[in-house]
C-alpha cells in the first residue's frame, strides 16, 4: 500500500463533507424550521438561524391532524406487511437455496418479473376489488398489497442470503450425530440470521416510504405517513414549521434504520447483481 | 414450501391483470353503473389518440431521460469521490446518500415549498436578498423540477451501488497500471469504467422501473400541470381512472404501461439472470 499524505485526505475530507452538507441539505433545514416559530420560519435564512427555537410546532401537527394515528399507521402497515411477507418468503427462499430443483432458476426469475408490473396498470381492478370488499381505507387492506409488492424482493434478498450459507457444515453436523432438528435450530438458523435481519429492515424501509398504493387506498383512517404529508399539498403545507416538523417525524425513524443498512440495499435493490 | 410463495405472487400477477384486460375492451364508467358493454379497441384509440397521451409519453421519458442523466454521470463522479481515502467516510457517506430514505411525498413538498416556492422559498430569499428577481420554479420550469427533486432522491441510490463495486475494485491492478505509467484519465477509462460497466447497467434498469411510475412527487407538486406539462403516463391513467372514473380507457393505459415497462424489464431481467448460473 502507498502511503497517502494527511494533506491529501484533509483535502479529500473537505470536499467530501461539502458534497455531503449540499445533498443532504434540505433535511438539515427542516430539521432547522421545525423548532422554529412559525413566523420566524417565513423570514430569510439569516433571520432563520438567529431567532429562538421552540418545540410548538410539533404539538401543534399532533393537536390539529392527530399525527399519532397517522405514524401508527405507518408503523402497522410496514411492520405488518414486512412479518407477513417474510413468514412466506422464508420457507421458500429456503426451499430453492437448499433443495434447488430444475425450475427454480426459471421461478426466481418469474417472481422478480411481477415486481415489473407497473403499479398503474393494476389500479383499476385492485381499486374495485378493495371497495367490494371493503378493505379501501382499512390497515388490512394495505398490509396485504404491501406483502405482495415486496414479496419479491424479500424472496430473493433471502435466497442470496441462503446461498452464502456452506452446505459442507451441515454434513459435518451430520456427520456429528446432529438430526434435522438440530441442524435446524443450531447450524442453519444462527447462520441465517443476519441476512433475515438486513432483508427486514430493507422491507420496513421501502414499505414505510411506499407511496403510491397508500395514497390511492387510504382516505383518513388507515393513511399511513405518505399520504398524511401529501394533505399538506394544500394550502397548509405553506407553513413551513409545521411541514418541517410533520417532515423530520415521518423522516427519521427511516434515516436511522438506513445508517445501518446501507450495504445491504444495495443487494436488496439490485437483487444481488452488485455486492 | 415453495408453494404459498408462487400461489400468491401467481394470484397477485393473474388476477388483477386479466381484469386490466377485460375492462380494456369495456365501455365502463363508474359514474354509470351497470350500462358496461363491449366496445372491442374503442378505448385504445381514444386512448393513444388523445392529446395528452403523447404529451404524457414525451413527459415520461423526458423525466426518465433527465433523471438518469443526472443520476448516471453525478453517481460516477460522488463514488469515484467517496471511495477516496478521507475520514469520516461513514458520517460522510451517510450525508450524501440520506435523500433516498426520505420519503417521496416529503421531498416534494419540501422542494417546492420550502426551496422553489418564489415568495418564502429558500431560493427565493436568497435571490430578494441579493437584489435578484427570484426564479418561479414551478412556473417557469415545472418538468425540470420535477425532474430536479427526483434525480435528488434517486442519485444517492446509483452512487451508492457503484461506490459498493468500486470498493471491490482490484487495487494492485490499479497500482501495477500506475507504476506502468498511466495516468489518472486512462486508468478511469481504461480500468475503472468497465469495471463499473455492469453496475451502471443495473442501476439504470432498476431506476427505469421505478422512474416509469412514478406519481407521488408529480400529485403533491402540480398535479400534472399546468395543463399536462408534468403529466407522465402513470399520472394521465390515474386521472381517467380515478378521477374520471372511466375504467375502461383508463385499463387500455394501464395495457399500454405494463407493456412499456415489459420492455425494459426483458433487458433487466437478463442481466439479473447471468448472475443466477
Amino acid at each position: 500500500m502507498r502511503a497517502i499524505s494527511n494533506n491529501r485526505k484533509a483535502l479529500n475530507t473537505a470536499i467530501a463533507l461539502t458534497l455531503g452538507l449540499f445533498m443532504s441539505f434540505p433535511i438539515i433545514w427542516i430539521l432547522i424550521l421545525s423548532f422554529k416559530s412559525e413566523l420566524d420560519a417565513i423570514g430569510n435564512p439569516l433571520q432563520v438561524l438567529l431567532s429562538s427555537w421552540t418545540l410548538d410546532s410539533f404539538s401543534t401537527v399532533q393537536g390539529r391532524s392527530d399525527y399519532l394515528k397517522h405514524f401508527s399507521n405507518s408503523v402497522i402497515i410496514s411492520l405488518g406487511s414486512t412479518f407477513l411477507a417474510l413468514l412466506v418468503a422464508i420457507p421458500s427462499a429456503w426451499a430453492m437455496a437448499f433443495v434447488p430443483g430444475k425450475q427454480t432458476k426459471n421461478i426466481l426469475m418469474w417472481m422478480l418479473s411481477t415486481k415489473m408490473l407497473p403499479p398503474v396498470g393494476v389500479l383499476i381492478p385492485i381499486y374495485l376489488l378493495f371497495r367490494d370488499y371493503g378493505l379501501l381505507d382499512t390497515r388490512v387492506g394495505l398490509v396485504i398489497i404491501l406483502t405482495l409488492i415486496n414479496l419479491p424482493i424479500i424472496i430473493w434478498m433471502l435466497y442470496t442470503y441462503f446461498k452464502e450459507i456452506p452446505v459442507d457444515i451441515l454434513e459435518a453436523a451430520r456427520m456429528d450425530g446432529a438430526g434435522l432438528k438440530q441442524e435446524i435450530l443450531y447450524v442453519l438458523t444462527p447462520m441465517a440470521i443476519p441476512g433475515i435481519a438486513s432483508t427486514l429492515i430493507l422491507n420496513i424501509i421501502l414499505a414505510w416510504n411506499e407511496a403510491f398504493w397508500t395514497i390511492n387506498l387510504t382516505a383518513s383512517n388507515a393513511a399511513p405517513l405518505t399520504a398524511f404529508i401529501a394533505s399538506y399539498s394544500s394550502p397548509e403545507g405553506l407553513f413551513y414549521a409545521k411541514l418541517s416538523a410533520a417532515s423530520i417525524m415521518a423522516i427519521a425513524p427511516i434515516l436511522i434504520m438506513g445508517w445501518f443498512s446501507q450495504k445491504q440495499l444495495v443487494r436488496g435493490l439490485t437483487f444481488g447483481a452488485v455486492k | 414450501m415453495m408453494s404459498p410463495s408462487v400461489l400468491l405472487l401467481l394470484g397477485w400477477m393473474l388476477v388483477p391483470l386479466t381484469m386490466t384486460i377485460y375492462f380494456s375492451f369495456l365501455r365502463y364508467n363508474l359514474l354509470n353503473p351497470g350500462t358496461e358493454s363491449f366496445t372491442g379497441w374503442t378505448n385504445y384509440y381514444y386512448f393513444v389518440t388523445d392529446p395528452s397521451f403523447t404529451d404524457a409519453l414525451v413527459n415520461t421519458i423526458s423525466i426518465f431521460g433527465g433523471v438518469l442523466f443526472i443520476t448516471t454521470i453525478g453517481g460516477i463522479a460522488f463514488s469515484l469521490l467517496l471511495d477516496q481515502p478521507m475520514w469520516k467516510s461513514g458520517l460522510i457517506r451517510m450525508l450524501v446518500i440520506a435523500p433516498f430514505f426520505v420519503m417521496p411525498t416529503v421531498s416534494a413538498l419540501v422542494w417546492k415549498n420550502m426551496f422553489m416556492n418564489p415568495v418564502n422559498g429558500f431560493f427565493g430569499q436568497i435571490a430578494s436578498f441579493l437584489g435578484l428577481q427570484p426564479f418561479d420554479f414551478f412556473g417557469q420550469a415545472p418538468l425540470l423540477s420535477v425532474i430536479w427533486i427526483i434525480s435528488w432522491q434517486w442519485l444517492p441510490f446509483a452512487t451508492l451501488i457503484l461506490l459498493t463495486a468500486l470498493q471491490s475494485l482490484d487495487r494492485e491492478q490499479l497500482e501495477a497500471s500506475e507504476m506502468d505509467g498511466a495516468n489518472s484519465f486512462s486508468r478511469f477509462i481504461f480500468i475503472i469504467l468497465p469495471h463499473l460497466a455492469r453496475p451502471i447497467t443495473v442501476a439504470i434498469l432498476i431506476q427505469t422501473i421505478f422512474l416509469l411510475s412514478i406519481f407521488a412527487e408529480i400529485l403533491v407538486t402540480t398535479n400534472g400541470g399546468p395543463g399536462t406539462a408534468t403529466t407522465n403516463l402513470t399520472y394521465l391513467i390515474y386521472v381517467q381512472s380515478l378521477l374520471q372514473f372511466d375504467v375502461g380507457a383508463g385499463s387500455a393505459g394501464g395495457v399500454i404501461a405494463i407493456i412499456l415497462a415489459n420492455i425494459v424489464a426483458i433487458f433487466l431481467m437478463r442481466m439479473i439472470g447471468k448472475n443466477l448460473e
